[in-house]
């Protein structure tokens, strides 16, 4: 790192005023602590070894296995079920279908109320109406899998179909425009757009495609529940523990105190870990059988009964004057949805913040369909709302003869260009300019078709990557000290991966003052103090605002503790600041006690602290978003339109980087799944049956290790200082604007703009 | 998956006999497919008889013929010095299917006889011709973009899968069948039939006829050979389009000999045999293999997804076959 960008790093932390001093790790902790460094994983030993149990794993004396049946029509009813031969089968426990299923309260669903976290209001298995194609109908419990596997194929079930919305295109012409997209407001007009497009001297006008997508974690979605008496115990794998023990609990007309939901070990989330109907069912077997439960689903009943990423047909349309800057910016649509969940897929986003426009008008519309519910899916509305507007930008570029990154500089916007709030931190362009220069942009040809490797044309592409910061209000921590000086740091968080666990430790070390191998960080288990959610990159933002609380909560309790003997005696928790082990006057740095004495003065085993994360008001008086830069270099063969990526490299700017190892995984494996949104994926869903036909990984392709070239990361490592450790959360902004740099490599290479994922080899022939 | 019997054979004989024993027996090679088949309930035999145990030599011999046993591993047929040397289209198309761990469980006789991946006759609860006779077929109208384009019905469009039998094809492979009427060989190329009525039947094997061995007849100028195979991702897709190529070109720059096979395009490895016969004789270039390429494609019929293959099929070949000429396409 250059010298100049570490003075911009401290400037920039000192400058952090009018957000609680506590959300920064002070200087001397800076300097002695980990945060930032390439810390390895910590559960990566246990995994690597096969000790870390998930959730299909968890043994269990008396344990039966389920297995599950899903509808084969899209709408409709259940005519008849015949159980006989499937209830005779050897080993079978019980079938359970709408007939005999507990009855259950209707799931509430996510964002009908704080911590409901159902993907769908539909009855899980309470009557005999089919809503989509792939509903689990029955569910077989067996003493073995086998046997379940086995029993469920016997199943007689015969359906009475009625007339189903599966067709896109039929669903648009229904289209509806929902109040909200998620927390914002559905549509956005600064001025008239459509007037200003119309008398711009240079336009586009382009409509955008993108297919449907489902969720392929490696850990298959599996549940094992048992009840001792109405206390249910869940082992999920889960990217939000509480919301499904609210929401379960709500549903059998229990307290959320009842439902105990563990979910140590998650085998890749992206959003597809939440609650849907196998965990219910899971208990409610578990209910019927009087015996644990578990259920696991197949990679096929991942398909059916998992919801993915949807469709969406886009609008972006640019008004351009002669120097660039634009006068109209356009991006509408529709996605399809359905009348039972709340997923719009904010694909408009990005329009709203990334560009200066005289005029803007944004709005989306959604299609209800019967279908599996959508969902989120890494970089849910941001990953395929940048194909088009990055893909649009790089026609216009080419329209008005410029370079695409000298145009985004040009609509650098000094404010949001919507919400007319500051932005707490953008070096976007900054992004542009590393990443050029380390990319080599300058070797991109602007004509297309212009650079050649026998029969391989070489192209460059560029797009920007863009994700909001949020923060989920509420959640807690917990801190615990012991004499021997170890900190028990818990809140019901998640770890699917990403390194949430390790970086957390690493924080709460260098805020405690404590070596990394003193603190163990507790998460993933609804008896810790609430956690939130695991979406939306927010999860960072969230616990660490939560031990910043807890900690500063021991620190008072400390000092009661210390009493008029300690050589703190009479300091206010304002007044200290934890280093070494223990406190130390911050104005008189002799005076010092560490933990251990503290403790052992009071003849004390540990100390313990909890505190809620105060609201999230940074996001109400800021814009607060990460960013990025795609820079992409494929290979398009001239012969068979096969296309290689050749070359990537992700240059970003979300302030703080807190590890750089588990960083550079999270940026990488977006770009990865990125690659695979251009080129490859696809869930194929037959407009006739309502069906999902490629349900394999065989058939529905993600990129293999051939299809992944070498990608570097950067990053601009500028803290912001509106967020709590100056750090946004990294998940998501990966997979964003990869489309687009492919798409714009594509043109370069090859002179064919496509505009309808996946970029497949028959489109560029 | 249906309950079923299991028994291992160590010989050609036993696997007969303890096959003849059981109605809906099937003989088990690596698994990798009929294993899937089985957990999707498209196949439900009631006996497995494994006949990994059967010869797993390959033996090259000194007249340049290749004997190969039907439980020699893919991976092991690949990786032999002898078919890398003589037959190095073969080794390319082996390693250009699946993936490092299945073609070490697969066996020859299994990728001989895998069946097709139409996404239709993977999902029971599709119309499929070949899974119900009579049924119909939904991949007519839907997803096809995988299937064939060449030797389909109405009734069917699905694909062979298979890599390793392009190059078999190209190669004039013969099989060594034994079955409970005694043994006989046949030209790997008419093994598989093609679908017309009846797409459930799609081979002219007996009932529960083994392959026993895989020869490869001399063939000195596929030491100049290759495979090509276009697909979706760079590797573990299967053939949109695949050519397997050999090429004998006299001083003079006339053809004095071609293979040809193609791959992803047709319900059995397509022997192109109208290409051949054009080219022998021909001059070696862009133009004469693009006048073949038309010819063996001129019956080519695209359907809703697929019609792109067409013209895909035509430029493999086209650039193969001048690639193995020496030029650039
Ligand atoms: C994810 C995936 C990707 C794949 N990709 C490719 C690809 O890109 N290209 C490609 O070519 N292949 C591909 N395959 C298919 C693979 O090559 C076949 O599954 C394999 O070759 C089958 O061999 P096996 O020994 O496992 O056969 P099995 O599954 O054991 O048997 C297949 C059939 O052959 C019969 N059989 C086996 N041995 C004999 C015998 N000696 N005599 C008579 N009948 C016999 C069986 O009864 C069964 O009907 C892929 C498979 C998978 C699962």
């Amino acid at each position: 790192m250059s010298g100049q960008m570490e003075a911009r790093q401290s400037a920039m932390l000192a400058s952090m005023s009018d957000v609680p001093e506590r959300w920064l790790t002070t200087s001397a902790r800076d300097k002695h602590g980990t945060l930032g460094a390439p810390v390895t994983r910590m559960d990566g030993a246990l995994k690597v070894g096969g000790r870390a149990r998930f959730a299909a794993e968890v043994p269990l004396d008396g344990l039966t296995y389920a297995a599950v049946a899903f509808s084969t029509i899209a709408k409709g009813r259940i005519a008849a079920l015949d159980t006989t031969a499937a209830e005779s089968a050897p080993g079978v426990v019980l079938v359970m279908d709408y007939r005999n299923a507990p009855r259950l309260k209707l799931p509430p669903v996510m964002f009908s109320a704080p911590k409901a976290g159902a993907q769908s209001s539909l009855p899980v298995m309470q009557d005999e109406q089919i809503h989509w194609n792939g509903q689990p109908v029955a569910v077989v419990l067996a003493e073995t899998q086998e046997q379940a596997d086995h029993a469920v194929s016997l199943l007689r079930i015969s359906y009475e179909a009625a007339p189903a919305v599966i067709s896109f295109g039929a669903a648009q012409q229904n289209a509806r425009t929902p109040e909200k997209i998620l927390r914002e407001p559905t549509s956005v007009a600064i001025g008239d757009a459509e007037a200003a497009l119309a008398g711009a001297a240079f336009k586009i006008d382009l409509n955008y495609r993108t297919p449907r997508h489902n969720h392929n974690a490696i850990e298959l979605h599996a549940a094992t529940a048992v009840w001792q008496g109405d206390r249910l115990t869940l082992h999920d794998a889960s990217q939000m523990v509480n919301m499904t023990s609210w929401t379960i609990a709500e549903m059998f007309g229990l307290k959320e105190a009842q439902v105990h939901v563990h979910s140590p070990y998650v085998g890749g989330g992206f959003g597809g870990k939440c609650l849907w109907t196998h965990q219910i069912l899971t208990a409610a077997a578990a209910r019927l059988a009087g015996r644990p439960v578990r259920l696991t689903l197949s990679r096929e009943g991942v398909f059916r009964a998992v919801g993915g990423r949807t469709t969406t047909e886009q609008r972006v349309a640019l008004g351009a004057k002669a120097d660039g800057t634009l006068a109209a910016l356009i991006h509408t649509g529709v996605a399809a949805m359905t009348t039972h969940n709340n997923c719009p897929e904010q694909f408009t986003f990005p329009a709203r913040h990334l560009y200066a426009a005289d005029t803007i008008k944004v709005t989306q519309q959604v299609a209800d369909m019967n279908m599996i519910a959508n969902t989120f899916m890494r970089g849910p509305g941001e990953s395929v709302g940048t194909f088009a507007l990055e893909c649009a930008l790089d026609e216009l570029a080419e329209a008005l003869q410029l370079d695409p990154i000298e145009l985004r500089r040009r609509l650098e916007p000094e404010k949001d260009p919507t919400s007319g709030k500051a932005f707490s931190a953008r070096h976007l362009v900054e992004a542009y300019q590393r990443g050029a220069a380390r990319f080599g942009w300058e070797k991109r040809s602007a004509k297309p078709g212009a650079r050649r490797e026998g029969e391989w044309l070489l192209g460059m592409g560029v797009a920007t990557a863009t994700y909001p910061y949020y923060r989920q209000p509420g959640g807690a921590a917990r801190i615990r000290l012991t004499a021997d000086g170890r900190a028990f740091v818990q809140m019901a968080s998640h770890e699917m991966g990403m390194g949430t666990a390790t970086v957390q430790a690493q924080h709460a070390a260098a805020r405690l003052g404590l070596p990394l191998d003193h603190v163990v960080f507790e998460y993933g288990d609804t008896d810790l103090p609430p956690g939130t959610l695991a979406g939306g990159s927010s999860q960072t933002a969230s616990i660490s605002v939560a031990i910043i609380a807890a900690t500063q909560a021991l620190t008072e309790e400390l000092l009661r503790l210390a009493g008029n003997e300690s050589p703190l005696a009479g300091l206010s928790a304002d007044e200290v600041e934890t280093s070494d082990g223990g406190l130390r006057a911050i104005a008189e740095p002799d005076r010092f006690e560490s933990y251990a004495s503290i403790l052992g003065r009071a003849k004390r085993d540990d100390i313990s602290a909890m505190a809620e994360a105060p609201p999230p008001s940074e996001v109400q008086t800021y814009s607060m978003h990460s960013y990025g830069v795609q820079f992409c270099e494929v290979k398009v063969n001239e012969v068979t339109g096969e296309v290689r990526v050749s070359r990537f490299l992700g240059s970003f700017d979300c302030g703080r980087i807190l590890n750089a190892k588990t960083a550079t995984s999270q940026f990488k494996g977006g770009i990865i799944m990125g690659l695979g949104l251009a080129l490859m994926e696809d869930a194929l869903f037959d407009e006739r049956s309502g069906r999902i036909m490629n349900p394999s990984l065989a058939e529905y392709h993600v990129p293999v290790h051939m299809d992944v070239p070498e990608i570097e990361v950067m990053w601009t490592g500028i803290p912001d200082p509106k967020a709590p450790l100056g750090a946004h959360g990294i998940g998501e902004i990966g997979i964003t604007g990869v489309g687009a740099a492919v798409a714009n490599a594509v043109y370069n290479a090859t002179g064919r703009r496509i505009r309808e994922l996946p970029i497949t080899l028959d489109k560029l022939l | 998956m249906t309950p079923f019997t299991y028994a291992r054979a160590q010989d050609a004989q036993t696997a007969i006999q303890l096959a003849g024993a059981a109605p809906a027996a099937r003989y088990l090679g690596g698994g990798t497919n009929l294993v899937d088949l089985m957990r999707e309930t498209i196949e439900t035999p009631d006996a497995l008889v494994d006949v990994t145990g059967l010869s797993q030599a390959i033996e090259a011999r000194d007249d340049g013929s290749i004997l190969i046993g039907a439980a020699v591993k893919n991976t092991a047929l690949a990786a032999h010095r002898a078919v890398r040397q003589h037959f190095p289209l073969l080794s390319r198309a082996i390693l250009a299917g699946a993936s490092g761990q299945i073609r070490n469980m697969a066996t020859v006789g299994g990728n001989i006889l895998q069946r097709t991946r139409c996404l239709y006759f993977y999902d029971d609860a599709a119309r499929c011709n070949k899974r119900s006779p009579g049924a119909g077929c939904d991949a007519r109208e839907g997803f096809n973009r995988m299937n064939a384009i060449l030797g389909a019905s109405d009734a069917c469009s699905a694909t062979h899968p298979s890599d390793m039998c392009v190059a078999l094809a190209a190669l004039d492979a013969t099989l060594h069948l034994a079955g409970a009427e005694g043994t006989r060989r046949i030209k790997l190329v008419e093994l598989h039939r093609l679908p017309d009525d009846q797409p459930d039947i799609e081979t002219i094997l007996r009932p529960h006829e083994l392959i026993t061995a895989v020869e490869l007849p001399a063939l000195p100028f596929a030491a100049r050979s290759t495979y090509r195979k276009v697909r979706d991702r760079a590797s573990y897709a299967f053939a949109l389009v695949s050519a397997a190529a050999a090429l004998d070109v006299a001083a003079d720059g006339t053809i004095r000999d071609v293979r040809l096979a193609l791959g992803g395009v047709a319900p059995k490895p397509w022997r192109a045999f109208k290409a051949e016969a054009m080219l022998r004789g021909a001059p070696a270039t862009a133009a004469a293999f693009r006048t073949a390429a038309e010819a063996e494609l001129a019956e080519a019929v695209g359907l809703s997804g697929n019609s792109f293959k067409i013209e895909l099929a035509k430029r493999v070949i086209t650039a193969t076959l001048t690639e193995l000429a020496g030029g650039v396409a």
